[in-house]
């Protein structure tokens, strides 16, 4: 057994125990210095991340994958993680209470996130899944004496103990199904001649477990309200992680483990795909406040990863790695940039944010990167993530799926040109400029670079999607 | 024939007090309820030759769980307890879908092909769980533990700070 393989693991579980300490003994006015420790050490991870990109191998039987698909994911987490450290830091210092546990949480959520990325058996992943979500939980109820942040918690406990019970009803059916919880095992068992009463139900109640986490319809409800109830840095990491862990570990549960049902599954994965987008799109468009716009928004991107399942090729999984990717970035850059203007003015609302362009340059124009990049117009990076996820399915012959994609791109472009339209055109009610921080500074700027250099010259990063996702379907 | 007559009996008791723990109006008998459930869930475990598994489930469950729910309710419940346990609004359409729901899954259940374990019972039970949790199982029991450490980390900073707003 190769204990190395987890090594990245092991760095980040160690981090987060090192801040919980770090928190508790450094003196009250040097707590400013955890924000800025824990990014650095982050960066650290990450750079350790890349450099081991290249193992891959089974730990405890084939209980827990390391494979170029997970390093993938767990190198989009590090990048999610330390973007949204960087510019949470401002907000945990304005806050000024419990700064270790905030950045302890949320190194624990992310490797709860790795975790699942790589968890090859039912009870690795759930407990992958529970890691995540309890850190998520309690940082959604982060503000004390804000209503609508404990609001938020509790409902976020509650609708994700629902959730995961579903889901755990639904693991259970299938390990009776299968006899056994390692994914390895699940394929042999559970084959496309003897798909049973029983599996159908198995899969029926994954899927719900799963629609919960990346917010599929009908399983969306609970976002936009504890997106906007959350702090702005943890809605940011809910948003970018939460959602890409989920589909890192349904795309290997349901690729790797239950290929074989997939003629009971992707019916119902194509329907639910199609109404995610619509609704998400629609219901962005009367939203007055960012942050639940960008909920919305969000669920509507959950629709549009759904599409590379739905293809079911390479290319469809490529499509997926490179989309998750730029959602980090385009994410990312768009709530660093609701974070700073609501640490300022204590507000989300749209109508706010009139004549940013005369308040904020940097603000107004980041967010103008961001959001285009989100609605996929070319030459941003979004339009070459949509351009791929289409392709991959108009490749397998879901043409009406891509058209209804494309129409409901357009309708996503006309919401987010909305906020462009109150931030260029409108008229400043203060003429007050509004102050950036310097972490959210550097995530601004690197999430618009990125979003334009990787939508200028996507070449290096399809490349690795497309190795990574040879994985699928070796050819 | 002697299983199936055991396992009837512990299922009517647990399903029974299952229902009376979620349709009863008192926090407190709710709880009573929770705790009558899970020695019944221990006696499967039991008819099961999992000796170990009931035991620890008596002692967490019934032992711990349950009464630390009613401390909670003790300590936080001012007013009427015997109005504590109100959400009871849609009962109409929470017994549709919950019916609906088990004709749906009992029918599935019923027609399915079911494979039991082949595996003998081992003569000690409790051994081979270690070995489990610390060689084959140590990932999951690790990260149990950690989310265990951000349960309580989360449960004493927001108690606590509800105190300093107050």
């Amino acid at each position: 057994m190769n204990l190395s393989l987890l090594t990245l693991e092991i760095v980040v579980a160690t981090l987060a125990l090192f801040i919980f300490i770090l928190g508790l003994v450094a003196p009250a006015n040097q707590k400013r210095g955890i924000g800025y420790f824990t990014v650095l050490s982050l960066v650290v991870s990450l750079i350790i991340a890349i450099i081991l990109h290249g193992e891959s191998g089974t730990a405890f039987g084939t209980m827990y994958v390391v494979d170029p698909f997970s390093s993938y994911f767990k190198i989009a987490f590090l990048i999610a993680a330390v973007l949204v450290t960087m510019f949470s830091i401002s907000y945990v210092n304005k806050l000024g209470y419990n700064q270790g546990e905030f950045f302890a949480l949320t190194v624990l959520a992310l490797l709860g996130m790795m975790i699942m990325s790589s968890a090859a058996d039912f009870i690795t992943f759930y407990l992958g899944l529970e890691m995540m979500t309890i850190p998520f939980i309690i940082l959604t109820a982060f503000r004390y004496g804000d209503k609508a942040s404990s609001e938020a918690g509790m409902k976020y406990m509650l609708l994700s103990a629902m959730s995961s019970a579903v889901l755990l009803y639904g693991l259970s059916i299938l390990y009776g199904a299968a006899g056994s919880t390692l994914y390895s095992d699940v394929i042999n068992v559970i084959t496309g001649d003897n798909i049973d009463a029983l599996t159908v139900i198995g899969l029926v109640f994954l899927l719900a477990g799963f629609g919960f986490k990346i917010s599929m319809v009908p399983f969306h409800m609970w976002s936009p309200d504890i997106y906007q109830g959350a702090p702005t840095p943890v809605t940011a990491f809910l948003a970018i992680g939460s959602k890409a862990a989920a589909l890192a570990a349904m795309i290997r549960m349901f690729m790797i483990a239950l290929p074989e049902t997939r003629e009971v599954w992707m019916t119902l994965v194509i329907v639910l795909c199609a109404m995610t987008i619509v609704l998400g799109n629609f219901v962005a468009i009367p939203q007055t406040n960012i942050k639940r716009m960008l909920a919305y928004s969000s669920i509507a991107h959950a629709g549009y990863l759904l599409m590379g399942l739905v293809a079911f090729t390479n290319l469809g999984i490529s499509a997926i790695l490179y989309y998750v990717m730029i959602y980090v970035f385009a994410n990312a850059g768009a709530f660093a940039c609701v974070n700073e203007f609501g640490n300022m003015t204590g507000s989300d609302e749209i109508k706010d944010y009139t004549g940013m362009w005369k308040r904020s340059p940097l603000i107004a124009s980041v967010m103008l990167l961001c959001l285009l990049s989100l609605g996929g117009i070319p030459p941003l990076a979004g339009f070459v993530g949509k351009f791929y996820l289409f392709t991959a399915i108009i490749d397998q012959g879901y043409i009406w799926l891509a058209f209804l994609g494309i129409g409901m791109s357009m309708v996503s472009v006309y919401y987010y040109l909305i906020v462009v339209k109150v931030m260029f055109l409108g008229k400043p009610v203060e003429e007050t400029s509004v102050p950036v921080s310097l972490g959210a500074k550097t995530v601004m700027f690197v999430s618009a670079v990125a979003s334009l250099f990787l939508g200028l010259y996507p070449a290096p990063l399809t490349d690795i999607a497309t190795k990574v996702a040879q994985l699928f379907f070796p050819m | 024939m002697m299983p199936t007559i055991v396992f009837g009996v512990l299922s009517v008791i647990i399903i029974g007090f299952a229902l009376a723990m979620v349709l009863s109006k008192n926090l407190v008998h709710s709880a009573i309820f929770m705790a009558a459930t899970f020695v019944g869930v221990a006696g499967i475990y039991l008819t099961l030759s999992a000796g170990f598994l009931a035991a620890v489930q008596i002692l967490i469950y019934v032992g711990a769980i349950s009464i630390l729910m009613v401390f909670g309710v003790m300590l936080t419940r001012r007013g009427d307890i015997s109005a504590s346990n109100l959400f009871n609004k849609r009962i109409i359409s929470g017994v549709v879908v919950s019916a609906a729901l088990f004709i749906i899954l009992g029918r599935l259940i019923l027609t399915s092909e079911w494979f039991p374990s082949s595996f003998s019972v081992p003569e000690s039970t409790v051994g081979p769980i270690a070995d489990l949790m610390m060689n084959a199982y140590v990932i999951p029991f690790e990260t149990a533990a950690l989310i265990l450490l951000a349960a309580m980390v989360g449960a004493i900073i927001l108690a606590k700070g509800a105190r300093r707003t107050r």
